[in-house]
């Protein structure tokens, strides 16, 4: 680890302006960044540790939803009974994702700004445009089983890891932040991520010194939720891919459904494409699978990632039919 | 750069440290305070054997730094046997012959405590079917509430054993 001034944020004022300067960042439950700290992958020169912030509650929040705080930790989030009762998708989606450990340290705002698992991004010797701009993509035509099908760029097809952004992004979750100057701004969860275009290392539209102060969740969108996630072992693995989704069945049609799919992009995935083939359509694996194919007709594989797509069609199948109660 | 002064609380016994900031608090634990009981596998949070309890739940010691922690309630392995008597845990272990080479074995046990506080303030897991309500501690419940702990010589059936063993308030 390269040194570094560590400092404990005095006020949310004061974090964020001691994080302005380009070389300093917010640490949180530290469960992503000391990792990649240790490979000297990011070099912080100044520490700020949001940990005495006064941002761990979860609120209700006047429309109805919930208000939960940067500083909530994964595991205080998927156990909080509000969210186990009305949005269970996301205490599903928390509880697929890393172990319980990590989950009790990692916390809301980090586990959406986490890093990429691409295992070049993680390996210094190898190029990476993410890592180091301009050296090229290891990726592309190496071992890219982990990577990403969709939405992606020829100079990154880094995937995004976050089981909890998927549940988030299917629920039309909102991101709160705060910048030095005081200004605050609401941030839909899908503008948050930056595509990978020729920029693959800036990943998301903050600015530096910009703080996730909350997240919302709007009301609880009528329908059955649920997560499904694929991986390599049954537990504590990162996934290949995963999918969200709340659907409402009436009779023998689909009145409304939400998709999103991890595991597939550089950010949680909402396909608008599937929610619209499945509006109106029959509850039937039939219609499931054309939804998946509208999702992924714009998906490609890079060769050991080609399995991605009919997988990530599958799972929505799977899932769809769980939730819609159709065998 | 220069050190922090910081102050942790370990087993009760608190230990004023004058640390470089980079110093993880598992490295502060073996390093600095001399209790090797706490291990270190991975060093990235994948195994799990850096396992210890602060403040009542479970952390990977090797994903976070000493100076996050003044004022924390650190329990390590050291920690749990009360007036010179195994923790039912350690006791459960032995009992059950929960291990081999017994590497992973602190971290296993300081997790299974602390799974045993979690599922008792009825926190649902991904085994459990409807996270809504309270789960039952199946045998399947414990295996995913364990997954952070890697064994490399593979006791985790006999783990398994020792958990409910405790969980279920008795021996076998
Ligand atoms: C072995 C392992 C397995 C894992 N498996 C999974 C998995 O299966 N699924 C999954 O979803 N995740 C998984 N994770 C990732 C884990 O979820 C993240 O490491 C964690 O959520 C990050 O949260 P943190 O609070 O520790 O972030 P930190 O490491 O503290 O911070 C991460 C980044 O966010 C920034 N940041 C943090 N908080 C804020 C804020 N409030 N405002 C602005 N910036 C902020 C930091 O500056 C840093 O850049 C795994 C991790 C490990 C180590
Ligand atoms: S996919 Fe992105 S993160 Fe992975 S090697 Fe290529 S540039 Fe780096
Ligand atoms: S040493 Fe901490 S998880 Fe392996
Ligand atoms: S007993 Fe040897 S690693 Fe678990």
């Amino acid at each position: 680890m390269k040194p570094f001034r560590y400092e404990r944020a005095g006020s949310l004022a004061s974090a964020c302006a001691s994080a302005t300067e380009p070389t300093a960042k917010f640490i949180a439950g530290g469960t992503n960044l000391l990792d990649l700290m240790k490979l000297q992958i990011e070099t912080p020169t100044h520490l700020v540790d949001i940990g005495p912030l006064p941002l761990a509650e979860i609120e209700e929040s006047a429309e109805g939803g919930l208000r939960i705080g940067a500083r909530v930790t994964n595991s205080a989030l998927a156990a909080d009974m509000r969210v186990r009762r009305r949005y269970p998708v996301l205490s599903q989606a928390i509880l697929a994702g890393a172990s319980a450990q990590l989950r009790n340290k990692a916390t809301t705002g980090g586990n959406l700004l986490q890093r990429t698992r691409c295992s070049y991004f993680y390996d210094t010797t190898k190029p990476c445009n993410k890592r180091m701009p301009g050296s090229g993509c290891a990726a592309l035509g190496g071992l890219n089983r982990m990577n990403a099908v969709i939405g992606v760029s020829s100079d990154c097809i880094a995937a995004h890891g976050s089981d909890m952004a998927v549940a988030m992004a299917a629920l039309d979750a909102r991101v709160e932040t705060v910048a030095a100057d005081g200004v605050t701004r609401t941030i839909p969860i899908d503008a948050l991520y930056r595509p990978p275009g020729n920029t693959p290392h800036i990943e998301t539209v903050l600015a530096p010194g910009e703080l996730i102060q909350s997240v919302v969740l709007p009301p609880p969108p009528p329908g059955q939720q649920l997560y499904r996630k694929v991986r390599d072992r049954a537990s504590f693995a990162f996934a290949l891919v995963s999918v969200a989704v709340v659907v409402t069945r009436e009779d023998d049609r689909v009145r409304a459904a939400r998709v999103a799919f991890g595991g597939i992009s550089y950010k949680p995935w909402r396909s608008a494409e599937a929610e619209a083939a499945l509006i109106g359509a029959t509850v039937t694996r039939a219609s499931f699978d054309a939804a998946g194919r509208a999702a992924l007709r714009d998906a490609r594989g890079y060769g050991y990632n080609d399995f991605k797509i009919p997988l990530a069609r599958r799972t929505l199948r799977a899932a769809l039919a769980d939730a819609t109660g159709v065998i | 750069m220069h050190n922090e002064n910081v102050a942790l609380t370990v087993n009760g016994r608190r230990h004023a440290l004058d640390l470089d900031p980079r110093v993880t608090l598992l490295d502060a634990l073996r390093e600095n305070l001399g209790m090797t009981g706490t291990k270190k596998g991975c060093d990235q949070g994948q195994c799990g054997a850096c396992t210890v309890i602060v403040n009542g739940q479970r952390i990977n010691s090797c994903l976070t730094l000493a100076v996050m922690h003044a004022g924390d309630e650190i329990t390590t392995i050291e920690g749990l046997e009360e007036d010179g008597n195994l923790h039912p845990m350690q006791a459960a272990f032995v009992r059950h012959d929960g291990l081999q080479c017994g590497y992973c074995t602190p971290g296993q046990i300081c997790s299974a405590v602390a799974l045993l506080a979690e599922h008792k303030a009825g926190w649902p897991s991904y085994a459990t079917a409807d996270v809504a309500t309270a789960p039952v501690l199946t045998d399947g419940e414990i295996a995913e509430r364990m997954s952070g702990n890697v064994c490399r010589c593979s006791a985790y059936s006999n783990i398994v054993s020792a958990i409910r063993d405790v969980a279920e308030g008795g021996r076998i």
